[in-house]
Protein backbone atom coordinates (compact mmCIF):
# COMPACT_ATOMS: atom_id res chain seq x y z
CA UNK A 1 0.00 0.00 0.00
CA UNK A 2 1.47 3.35 -0.98
CA UNK A 3 1.75 6.33 1.32
CA UNK A 4 -1.09 8.08 -0.48
CA UNK A 5 -3.45 5.14 0.11
CA UNK A 6 -2.59 5.06 3.80
CA UNK A 7 -3.22 8.78 4.05
CA UNK A 8 -6.51 8.50 2.17
CA UNK A 9 -7.66 5.65 4.37
CA UNK A 10 -6.73 7.56 7.49
CA UNK A 11 -8.56 10.72 6.55
CA UNK A 12 -11.52 8.59 5.45
CA UNK A 13 -11.71 6.90 8.84
CA UNK A 14 -11.38 10.13 10.76
CA UNK A 15 -14.04 11.75 8.65
CA UNK A 16 -16.47 8.86 9.09
CA UNK A 17 -15.99 8.49 12.81
CA UNK A 18 -16.35 12.24 13.40
CA UNK A 19 -19.26 13.06 11.13
CA UNK A 20 -21.12 9.75 10.80
CA UNK A 21 -24.17 10.24 12.99
CA UNK A 22 -24.49 13.92 12.39
CA UNK A 23 -24.11 13.49 8.66
CA UNK A 24 -27.11 11.17 8.39
CA UNK A 25 -29.38 13.57 10.33
CA UNK A 26 -28.07 16.34 8.11
CA UNK A 27 -28.90 14.37 4.98
CA UNK A 28 -32.34 13.55 6.37
CA UNK A 29 -32.99 17.21 7.13
CA UNK A 30 -31.78 18.23 3.67
CA UNK A 31 -33.99 15.62 1.95
CA UNK A 32 -37.06 16.40 4.04
CA UNK A 33 -36.64 20.11 3.37
CA UNK A 34 -36.18 19.55 -0.36
CA UNK A 35 -39.25 17.29 -0.59
CA UNK A 36 -41.47 19.65 1.42
CA UNK A 37 -40.37 22.71 -0.53
CA UNK A 38 -40.82 20.96 -3.88
CA UNK A 39 -44.30 19.79 -2.81
CA UNK A 40 -45.22 23.32 -1.74
CA UNK A 41 -44.01 24.91 -4.96
CA UNK A 42 -45.67 22.23 -7.13
CA UNK A 43 -48.97 22.60 -5.26
CA UNK A 44 -48.89 26.33 -5.70
CA UNK A 45 -48.01 26.14 -9.39
CA UNK A 46 -50.16 23.18 -10.46
CA UNK A 47 -53.32 23.16 -8.38
CA UNK A 48 -54.93 26.40 -9.62
CA UNK A 49 -54.64 25.63 -13.38
CA UNK A 50 -55.34 21.88 -13.05
CA UNK A 51 -58.08 21.66 -10.45
CA UNK A 52 -61.33 23.08 -11.72
CA UNK A 53 -62.71 24.06 -8.34
CA UNK A 54 -63.68 27.53 -7.22
CA UNK A 55 -61.89 28.51 -4.02
CA UNK A 56 -64.52 31.21 -3.46
CA UNK A 57 -67.48 28.80 -3.81
CA UNK A 58 -69.74 29.42 -0.83
CA UNK A 59 -71.80 26.56 0.61
CA UNK A 60 -73.63 27.78 3.70
CA UNK A 61 -75.09 24.33 4.36
CA UNK A 62 -71.56 22.99 4.90
CA UNK A 63 -70.14 25.81 7.03
CA UNK A 64 -67.49 25.16 9.66
CA UNK A 65 -67.26 21.44 9.06
CA UNK A 66 -64.41 19.57 10.73
CA UNK A 67 -61.82 17.89 8.51
CA UNK A 68 -63.36 14.97 6.59
CA UNK A 69 -62.71 13.05 3.39
CA UNK A 70 -64.70 15.55 1.33
CA UNK A 71 -62.91 18.52 2.93
CA UNK A 72 -59.51 17.31 4.30
CA UNK A 73 -58.86 20.66 6.04
CA UNK A 74 -62.51 21.32 6.86
CA UNK A 75 -64.53 24.36 5.77
CA UNK A 76 -64.65 27.97 6.91
CA UNK A 77 -67.57 29.99 8.27
CA UNK A 78 -69.22 30.32 4.84
CA UNK A 79 -68.50 26.73 3.79
CA UNK A 80 -65.49 27.32 1.53
CA UNK A 81 -63.02 24.41 1.27
CA UNK A 82 -60.01 25.27 3.42
CA UNK A 83 -57.51 23.06 1.60
CA UNK A 84 -58.18 24.94 -1.61
CA UNK A 85 -58.16 28.29 0.21
CA UNK A 86 -54.83 27.42 1.85
CA UNK A 87 -53.22 26.51 -1.48
CA UNK A 88 -54.44 29.76 -3.04
CA UNK A 89 -53.33 31.65 0.05
CA UNK A 90 -49.91 30.09 -0.05
CA UNK A 91 -49.68 31.07 -3.70
CA UNK A 92 -50.24 34.73 -2.87
CA UNK A 93 -47.97 34.61 0.18
CA UNK A 94 -45.14 32.91 -1.76
CA UNK A 95 -45.48 35.41 -4.59
CA UNK A 96 -45.21 38.27 -2.10
CA UNK A 97 -42.29 36.55 -0.33
CA UNK A 98 -40.28 35.86 -3.46
CA UNK A 99 -40.92 39.26 -5.04
CA UNK A 100 -40.11 41.13 -1.82
CA UNK A 101 -36.97 39.07 -1.17
CA UNK A 102 -35.70 39.61 -4.72
CA UNK A 103 -36.37 43.35 -4.61
CA UNK A 104 -34.78 43.71 -1.18
CA UNK A 105 -31.71 41.75 -2.26
CA UNK A 106 -31.19 43.75 -5.45
CA UNK A 107 -31.58 47.06 -3.60
CA UNK A 108 -29.44 45.91 -0.66
CA UNK A 109 -26.68 44.53 -2.87
CA UNK A 110 -26.54 47.69 -4.96
CA UNK A 111 -26.42 49.98 -1.93
CA UNK A 112 -23.91 47.81 -0.05
CA UNK A 113 -21.66 47.43 -3.08
CA UNK A 114 -21.64 51.17 -3.78
CA UNK A 115 -20.87 52.00 -0.14
CA UNK A 116 -18.16 49.36 0.14
CA UNK A 117 -16.55 49.98 -3.24
CA UNK A 118 -16.45 53.77 -3.02
CA UNK A 119 -15.60 54.00 0.68
CA UNK A 120 -14.83 57.35 2.28
CA UNK A 121 -17.63 59.83 2.87
CA UNK A 122 -20.04 58.01 0.52
CA UNK A 123 -19.69 54.90 2.69
CA UNK A 124 -20.12 56.85 5.91
CA UNK A 125 -23.15 58.75 4.60
CA UNK A 126 -24.91 55.69 3.18
CA UNK A 127 -24.32 53.52 6.22
CA UNK A 128 -25.54 56.24 8.62
CA UNK A 129 -28.70 56.47 6.48
CA UNK A 130 -29.06 52.68 6.77
CA UNK A 131 -28.65 52.93 10.57
CA UNK A 132 -31.25 55.67 10.71
CA UNK A 133 -33.82 53.69 8.71
CA UNK A 134 -33.23 50.53 10.72
CA UNK A 135 -33.72 52.40 13.98
CA UNK A 136 -37.44 52.53 13.16
CA UNK A 137 -39.14 49.16 13.92
CA UNK A 138 -39.63 47.68 10.47
CA UNK A 139 -43.18 46.44 10.99
CA UNK A 140 -44.13 50.00 11.90
CA UNK A 141 -42.35 51.40 8.86
CA UNK A 142 -44.00 48.70 6.74
CA UNK A 143 -47.43 49.67 8.04
CA UNK A 144 -46.66 53.28 7.17
CA UNK A 145 -45.75 52.28 3.59
CA UNK A 146 -48.86 50.10 2.97
CA UNK A 147 -51.06 52.78 4.49
CA UNK A 148 -50.05 55.14 1.68
CA UNK A 149 -51.55 52.89 -1.02
CA UNK A 150 -54.78 51.06 -1.73
CA UNK A 151 -54.69 47.47 -0.43
CA UNK A 152 -53.12 45.06 -2.92
CA UNK A 153 -50.23 42.71 -3.56
CA UNK A 154 -47.68 45.28 -4.77
CA UNK A 155 -47.96 47.73 -1.87
CA UNK A 156 -47.30 44.76 0.45
CA UNK A 157 -44.28 43.72 -1.65
CA UNK A 158 -42.98 47.30 -1.55
CA UNK A 159 -43.59 47.54 2.19
CA UNK A 160 -41.65 44.36 2.95
CA UNK A 161 -38.88 44.99 0.39
CA UNK A 162 -38.26 48.59 1.41
CA UNK A 163 -37.83 47.64 5.06
CA UNK A 164 -35.67 44.56 4.50
CA UNK A 165 -32.82 45.59 2.20
CA UNK A 166 -30.89 47.04 5.13
CA UNK A 167 -29.42 43.80 6.47
CA UNK A 168 -28.40 42.72 2.94
CA UNK A 169 -26.74 46.10 2.40
CA UNK A 170 -24.74 45.63 5.61
CA UNK A 171 -23.68 42.08 4.70
CA UNK A 172 -22.65 43.07 1.17
CA UNK A 173 -20.78 46.17 2.32
CA UNK A 174 -18.81 44.19 4.90
CA UNK A 175 -17.88 41.55 2.33
CA UNK A 176 -16.89 44.18 -0.23
CA UNK A 177 -14.72 45.98 2.32
CA UNK A 178 -12.85 42.81 3.17
CA UNK A 179 -12.44 41.86 -0.50
CA UNK A 180 -11.31 45.37 -1.44
CA UNK A 181 -8.21 45.10 0.74
CA UNK A 182 -6.99 41.97 -1.08
CA UNK A 183 -3.99 42.22 -3.38
CA UNK A 184 -5.98 40.95 -6.36
CA UNK A 185 -7.92 44.20 -6.30
CA UNK A 186 -4.60 46.11 -6.23
CA UNK A 187 -3.56 44.05 -9.23
CA UNK A 188 -6.76 44.95 -11.08
CA UNK A 189 -6.28 48.67 -10.32
CA UNK A 190 -2.71 48.48 -11.55
CA UNK A 191 -3.97 46.70 -14.67
CA UNK A 192 -6.03 49.78 -15.53
CA UNK A 193 -9.47 48.55 -14.43
CA UNK A 194 -12.05 51.27 -13.79
CA UNK A 195 -13.94 51.46 -10.51
CA UNK A 196 -17.00 50.05 -12.26
CA UNK A 197 -15.07 47.11 -13.66
CA UNK A 198 -13.43 46.32 -10.33
CA UNK A 199 -16.84 46.36 -8.65
CA UNK A 200 -18.71 44.34 -11.26
CA UNK A 201 -16.03 41.86 -12.22
CA UNK A 202 -14.03 41.35 -9.03
CA UNK A 203 -16.07 42.48 -6.02
CA UNK A 204 -19.68 41.54 -6.80
CA UNK A 205 -19.01 37.93 -7.86
CA UNK A 206 -17.28 37.50 -4.50
CA UNK A 207 -20.33 38.61 -2.51
CA UNK A 208 -23.02 36.91 -4.60
CA UNK A 209 -23.10 33.65 -2.61
CA UNK A 210 -23.72 35.62 0.60
CA UNK A 211 -26.34 37.82 -1.07
CA UNK A 212 -28.11 34.79 -2.54
CA UNK A 213 -28.20 33.09 0.85
CA UNK A 214 -29.64 36.25 2.39
CA UNK A 215 -32.28 36.37 -0.37
CA UNK A 216 -33.36 32.77 0.19
CA UNK A 217 -33.65 33.27 3.94
CA UNK A 218 -35.67 36.40 3.34
CA UNK A 219 -38.45 34.57 1.45
CA UNK A 220 -40.05 32.99 4.56
CA UNK A 221 -39.38 36.15 6.54
CA UNK A 222 -41.25 38.19 3.93
CA UNK A 223 -44.12 35.65 4.05
CA UNK A 224 -44.38 36.18 7.80
CA UNK A 225 -44.51 39.92 7.23
CA UNK A 226 -47.24 39.57 4.62
CA UNK A 227 -49.24 37.44 7.09
CA UNK A 228 -48.68 39.93 9.87
CA UNK A 229 -49.84 42.85 7.73
CA UNK A 230 -52.87 40.93 6.46
CA UNK A 231 -53.70 39.77 9.96
CA UNK A 232 -53.76 43.39 11.05
CA UNK A 233 -56.08 44.12 8.14
CA UNK A 234 -53.49 46.31 6.41
CA UNK A 235 -52.17 43.90 3.81
CA UNK A 236 -54.10 42.23 1.06
CA UNK A 237 -57.78 42.96 0.42
CA UNK A 238 -59.92 40.67 2.61
CA UNK A 239 -61.46 38.73 -0.29
CA UNK A 240 -58.00 37.60 -1.48
CA UNK A 241 -57.01 34.30 0.07
CA UNK A 242 -53.65 34.88 1.75
CA UNK A 243 -52.40 32.98 4.76
CA UNK A 244 -52.62 36.08 6.96
CA UNK A 245 -56.18 36.80 5.81
CA UNK A 246 -57.25 33.19 6.43
CA UNK A 247 -55.98 33.29 10.01
CA UNK A 248 -57.53 36.70 10.57
CA UNK A 249 -60.96 35.52 9.33
CA UNK A 250 -60.81 32.37 11.47
CA UNK A 251 -60.13 34.12 14.78
CA UNK A 252 -63.82 34.14 15.75
CA UNK A 253 -64.37 30.44 15.14
CA UNK A 254 -61.24 29.56 17.15
CA UNK A 255 -62.97 30.95 20.25
CA UNK A 256 -65.97 28.71 19.48
CA UNK A 257 -63.72 25.64 19.48
CA UNK A 258 -63.18 25.25 15.73
CA UNK A 259 -59.43 24.82 15.48
CA UNK A 260 -59.02 23.85 11.84
CA UNK A 261 -59.49 27.23 10.11
CA UNK A 262 -56.49 28.68 11.99
CA UNK A 263 -54.29 25.60 12.35
CA UNK A 264 -53.93 24.70 8.67
CA UNK A 265 -53.03 28.19 7.33
CA UNK A 266 -50.57 28.41 10.25
CA UNK A 267 -48.95 25.14 9.23
CA UNK A 268 -48.76 26.43 5.66
CA UNK A 269 -46.60 29.29 6.93
CA UNK A 270 -44.41 27.16 9.18
CA UNK A 271 -43.67 24.27 6.83
CA UNK A 272 -42.14 26.30 3.96
CA UNK A 273 -40.21 28.36 6.53
CA UNK A 274 -38.61 25.28 8.07
CA UNK A 275 -37.95 23.79 4.63
CA UNK A 276 -36.16 26.94 3.43
CA UNK A 277 -34.21 27.12 6.68
CA UNK A 278 -33.16 23.47 6.29
CA UNK A 279 -31.97 24.00 2.72
CA UNK A 280 -30.19 27.24 3.56
CA UNK A 281 -28.47 25.56 6.49
CA UNK A 282 -27.21 22.76 4.27
CA UNK A 283 -26.07 25.29 1.70
CA UNK A 284 -24.22 27.36 4.26
CA UNK A 285 -22.48 24.30 5.63
CA UNK A 286 -21.39 23.43 2.14
CA UNK A 287 -20.07 26.95 1.45
CA UNK A 288 -18.43 27.29 4.83
CA UNK A 289 -18.23 24.06 6.83
CA UNK A 290 -16.41 25.73 9.71
CA UNK A 291 -19.24 28.07 10.56
CA UNK A 292 -21.99 25.98 12.08
CA UNK A 293 -23.87 28.85 13.60
CA UNK A 294 -27.62 28.78 13.91
CA UNK A 295 -29.61 30.43 11.18
CA UNK A 296 -31.39 33.65 11.93
CA UNK A 297 -34.77 33.95 10.32
CA UNK B 1 12.70 58.48 -13.81
CA UNK B 2 10.70 57.34 -10.79
CA UNK B 3 11.43 59.60 -7.84
CA UNK B 4 9.98 59.40 -4.34
CA UNK B 5 10.88 62.35 -2.18
CA UNK B 6 10.44 62.43 1.64
CA UNK B 7 7.41 60.14 1.50
CA UNK B 8 5.46 59.41 4.67
CA UNK B 9 2.84 56.68 4.43
CA UNK B 10 0.84 54.22 6.49
CA UNK B 11 -2.66 53.05 7.29
CA UNK B 12 -3.32 55.45 10.15
CA UNK B 13 -2.46 59.11 9.84
CA UNK B 14 -1.38 59.33 13.46
CA UNK B 15 0.97 56.36 13.24
CA UNK B 16 2.57 56.17 9.79
CA UNK B 17 4.49 53.03 8.91
CA UNK B 18 7.46 55.13 7.78
CA UNK B 19 8.39 58.80 7.49
CA UNK B 20 10.51 60.82 5.10
CA UNK B 21 11.72 58.09 2.75
CA UNK B 22 13.39 59.10 -0.52
CA UNK B 23 14.24 56.72 -3.32
CA UNK B 24 14.73 57.00 -7.06
CA UNK B 25 14.87 54.50 -9.89
CA UNK B 26 16.21 55.47 -13.32
CA UNK B 27 14.80 53.93 -16.52
CA UNK B 28 16.54 50.65 -17.18
CA UNK B 29 17.92 50.55 -13.64
CA UNK B 30 17.30 47.67 -11.24
CA UNK B 31 17.06 48.74 -7.62
CA UNK B 32 16.80 46.19 -4.85
CA UNK B 33 15.22 47.30 -1.59
CA UNK B 34 16.28 45.25 1.42
CA UNK B 35 14.60 45.36 4.77
CA UNK B 36 13.39 43.28 7.69
CA UNK B 37 9.81 42.05 7.95
CA UNK B 38 7.25 44.69 8.91
CA UNK B 39 9.45 47.71 8.21
CA UNK B 40 7.17 49.18 5.55
CA UNK B 41 8.94 48.22 2.34
CA UNK B 42 5.77 46.68 0.87
CA UNK B 43 3.89 49.88 1.68
CA UNK B 44 6.62 51.84 -0.08
CA UNK B 45 6.28 49.53 -3.09
CA UNK B 46 2.51 50.17 -3.14
CA UNK B 47 3.09 53.93 -2.96
CA UNK B 48 5.60 53.70 -5.81
CA UNK B 49 3.12 51.72 -7.95
CA UNK B 50 0.41 54.37 -7.30
CA UNK B 51 -1.65 51.86 -5.28
CA UNK B 52 -1.45 53.60 -1.92
CA UNK B 53 -1.78 57.32 -1.32
CA UNK B 54 1.03 58.62 0.89
CA UNK B 55 0.26 60.97 3.79
CA UNK B 56 3.06 63.35 2.78
CA UNK B 57 5.89 63.67 0.28
CA UNK B 58 6.00 63.76 -3.51
CA UNK B 59 6.31 61.23 -6.29
CA UNK B 60 7.57 62.24 -9.73
CA UNK B 61 7.02 59.95 -12.68
CA UNK B 62 9.26 60.91 -15.63
CA UNK B 63 9.37 64.46 -14.28
CA UNK B 64 5.58 64.79 -13.83
CA UNK B 65 4.40 65.07 -10.24
CA UNK B 66 1.82 62.42 -9.36
CA UNK B 67 -1.14 63.89 -7.50
CA UNK B 68 -3.68 61.08 -7.63
CA UNK B 69 -3.53 57.47 -6.59
CA UNK B 70 -5.40 54.21 -7.28
CA UNK B 71 -8.54 54.74 -9.41
CA UNK B 72 -8.05 58.47 -9.46
CA UNK B 73 -4.67 58.16 -11.14
CA UNK B 74 -4.83 58.51 -14.94
CA UNK B 75 -4.98 55.09 -16.53
CA UNK B 76 -1.75 55.50 -18.51
CA UNK B 77 0.12 56.31 -15.29
CA UNK B 78 -1.34 53.32 -13.44
CA UNK B 79 -0.63 50.91 -16.26
CA UNK B 80 2.94 52.17 -16.58
CA UNK B 81 3.60 49.86 -13.61
CA UNK B 82 3.60 46.11 -13.62
CA UNK B 83 3.24 44.84 -10.07
CA UNK B 84 3.96 41.35 -8.77
CA UNK B 85 2.94 40.66 -5.19
CA UNK B 86 4.30 38.34 -2.55
CA UNK B 87 1.38 35.95 -2.24
CA UNK B 88 0.10 34.71 -5.60
CA UNK B 89 -2.96 33.09 -3.93
CA UNK B 90 -4.20 36.45 -2.69
CA UNK B 91 -3.24 38.43 -5.75
CA UNK B 92 -5.21 36.29 -8.19
CA UNK B 93 -8.98 36.54 -8.51
CA UNK B 94 -10.07 32.99 -7.54
CA UNK B 95 -12.78 32.90 -10.20
CA UNK B 96 -10.58 33.57 -13.23
CA UNK B 97 -8.75 30.83 -15.15
CA UNK B 98 -5.06 31.61 -15.59
CA UNK B 99 -5.58 32.67 -19.22
CA UNK B 100 -8.28 35.15 -18.14
CA UNK B 101 -6.08 36.31 -15.29
CA UNK B 102 -3.30 37.19 -17.74
CA UNK B 103 -5.67 38.79 -20.25
CA UNK B 104 -7.64 40.78 -17.63
CA UNK B 105 -5.58 44.02 -17.93
CA UNK B 106 -5.99 43.94 -21.74
CA UNK B 107 -9.75 43.53 -21.36
CA UNK B 108 -9.91 46.23 -18.69
CA UNK B 109 -8.17 48.70 -21.00
CA UNK B 110 -10.29 47.87 -24.06
CA UNK B 111 -7.65 45.91 -25.96
CA UNK B 112 -9.26 42.48 -25.83
CA UNK B 113 -8.44 41.66 -29.46
CA UNK B 114 -4.75 41.50 -28.54
CA UNK B 115 -5.45 38.99 -25.76
CA UNK B 116 -5.02 35.70 -27.64
CA UNK B 117 -1.66 36.72 -29.10
CA UNK B 118 -0.28 38.12 -25.87
CA UNK B 119 -1.39 35.06 -23.84
CA UNK B 120 0.37 32.72 -26.26
CA UNK B 121 3.51 34.85 -26.22
CA UNK B 122 3.67 35.35 -22.45
CA UNK B 123 2.75 31.81 -21.45
CA UNK B 124 5.70 30.61 -23.51
CA UNK B 125 7.93 33.23 -21.83
CA UNK B 126 6.96 32.37 -18.26
CA UNK B 127 6.59 28.64 -18.93
CA UNK B 128 2.89 27.87 -18.62
CA UNK B 129 1.35 25.09 -20.71
CA UNK B 130 -2.08 25.29 -22.37
CA UNK B 131 -3.39 22.80 -19.81
CA UNK B 132 -2.39 25.11 -16.93
CA UNK B 133 -3.86 28.18 -18.64
CA UNK B 134 -7.32 26.60 -18.53
CA UNK B 135 -7.14 25.94 -14.79
CA UNK B 136 -8.25 28.20 -12.00
CA UNK B 137 -5.93 29.44 -9.23
CA UNK B 138 -6.86 26.73 -6.71
CA UNK B 139 -5.91 24.04 -9.22
CA UNK B 140 -2.28 25.11 -9.68
CA UNK B 141 0.75 25.40 -7.41
CA UNK B 142 2.06 28.65 -5.92
CA UNK B 143 4.93 28.67 -8.38
CA UNK B 144 2.67 28.20 -11.39
CA UNK B 145 0.30 30.86 -10.13
CA UNK B 146 3.15 33.31 -9.58
CA UNK B 147 4.25 32.70 -13.18
CA UNK B 148 0.76 33.70 -14.29
CA UNK B 149 0.87 36.78 -12.03
CA UNK B 150 4.18 37.80 -13.59
CA UNK B 151 2.69 37.33 -17.06
CA UNK B 152 -0.24 39.53 -16.01
CA UNK B 153 2.19 42.21 -14.80
CA UNK B 154 3.97 42.17 -18.17
CA UNK B 155 0.91 42.00 -20.43
CA UNK B 156 0.50 45.76 -20.83
CA UNK B 157 4.28 46.21 -21.45
CA UNK B 158 4.89 48.43 -18.40
CA UNK B 159 7.80 50.85 -18.21
CA UNK B 160 8.31 50.08 -14.53
CA UNK B 161 8.21 46.79 -12.68
CA UNK B 162 7.56 46.59 -8.97
CA UNK B 163 8.26 43.14 -7.54
CA UNK B 164 7.24 42.95 -3.89
CA UNK B 165 8.90 39.83 -2.44
CA UNK B 166 7.98 38.14 -5.71
CA UNK B 167 9.96 34.99 -4.95
CA UNK B 168 9.61 34.76 -1.17
CA UNK B 169 7.34 31.71 -1.30
CA UNK B 170 9.00 29.90 -4.18
CA UNK B 171 11.72 27.28 -4.60
CA UNK B 172 15.12 28.08 -6.07
CA UNK B 173 14.45 26.92 -9.62
CA UNK B 174 11.17 28.84 -9.94
CA UNK B 175 12.87 31.88 -8.42
CA UNK B 176 15.64 31.64 -11.03
CA UNK B 177 13.11 31.21 -13.84
CA UNK B 178 11.01 34.22 -12.79
CA UNK B 179 14.04 36.46 -12.29
CA UNK B 180 15.27 35.45 -15.74
CA UNK B 181 11.90 36.39 -17.29
CA UNK B 182 12.03 39.81 -15.61
CA UNK B 183 15.61 40.39 -16.74
CA UNK B 184 14.85 39.36 -20.34
CA UNK B 185 11.90 41.73 -20.37
CA UNK B 186 14.04 44.56 -19.01
CA UNK B 187 16.82 43.87 -21.51
CA UNK B 188 14.28 44.00 -24.35
CA UNK B 189 12.33 47.07 -23.25
CA UNK B 190 14.61 49.05 -20.94
CA UNK B 191 12.08 49.03 -18.10
CA UNK B 192 13.11 50.10 -14.62
CA UNK B 193 12.77 47.68 -11.69
CA UNK B 194 12.11 48.09 -8.00
CA UNK B 195 12.57 44.70 -6.35
CA UNK B 196 11.62 44.48 -2.69
CA UNK B 197 12.90 41.62 -0.60
CA UNK B 198 14.76 40.41 2.46
CA UNK B 199 17.16 38.05 0.68
CA UNK B 200 20.41 40.01 0.29
CA UNK B 201 22.13 37.35 -1.81
CA UNK B 202 19.29 37.26 -4.34
CA UNK B 203 18.90 41.04 -4.58
CA UNK B 204 22.68 41.58 -4.91
CA UNK B 205 22.81 39.11 -7.81
CA UNK B 206 19.64 40.42 -9.42
CA UNK B 207 19.85 44.21 -9.08
CA UNK B 208 22.43 46.76 -10.14
CA UNK B 209 22.01 48.68 -6.90
CA UNK B 210 20.79 47.39 -3.56
CA UNK B 211 19.47 49.83 -0.98
CA UNK B 212 19.15 48.95 2.66
CA UNK B 213 15.92 50.16 4.28
CA UNK B 214 17.90 51.43 7.28
CA UNK B 215 19.85 53.88 5.09
CA UNK B 216 16.64 55.25 3.54
CA UNK B 217 15.04 56.06 6.85
CA UNK B 218 18.08 56.85 8.99
CA UNK B 219 17.42 60.58 8.67
CA UNK B 220 13.69 60.59 9.27
CA UNK B 221 12.22 57.62 11.06
CA UNK B 222 11.83 57.06 14.70
CA UNK B 223 12.08 53.26 15.05
CA UNK B 224 9.47 53.27 17.81
CA UNK B 225 6.74 54.20 15.29
CA UNK B 226 7.33 51.10 13.19
CA UNK B 227 4.14 49.25 12.67
CA UNK B 228 4.92 45.62 13.34
CA UNK B 229 1.47 44.51 12.25
CA UNK B 230 1.39 46.15 8.88
CA UNK B 231 -1.05 44.08 6.82
CA UNK B 232 1.22 43.87 3.80
CA UNK B 233 4.35 42.93 5.72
Amino acid sequence: MSMADVAAEKTGTVWRSRGGGRRSTRTLRLRTSAVLLTATVLAVLLVPPLVQLDQQAVDLAAKLQAPSLAHPFGTDDVGRDLLLRCVYGLRVSLLVGVAAALTATVVGTAVGAVAGALGGWVDRGVMRAVDTISSVPHLLLGIFIVAMFRPGVWPVVASVALTHWLSTARIVRAEVLSLRARPHIDAAVSGGASRWRVTVRHLLPGVLPQAALAAVLMVPHAMWHESALSFLGLGLPTHTASLGNLIQEARGSLLAGQWWPTLFPGLFIIVPTLAVAGLAGAWRERINPRRRSELML
Amino acid sequence: MLELHTVTAGYDRNAPVFRGVSLSVAPGEAVGLLGPSGCGKSTLARVAALLHRPDAGTLHLDGTPVRRWRHRAPRDQRTAFGVVFQQPRLSADPRLALADLIAEPLRATGRRDEAAGRIAELSATVGLTADLLARRPHEVSDGQLQRACLARALVLRPRWLVCDEMTAMLDASTTAALVRVVEEYRAATGAGLLAVGHDRVLLDRWCGRTVDWATLTASGTDPSTRNEQSPTG
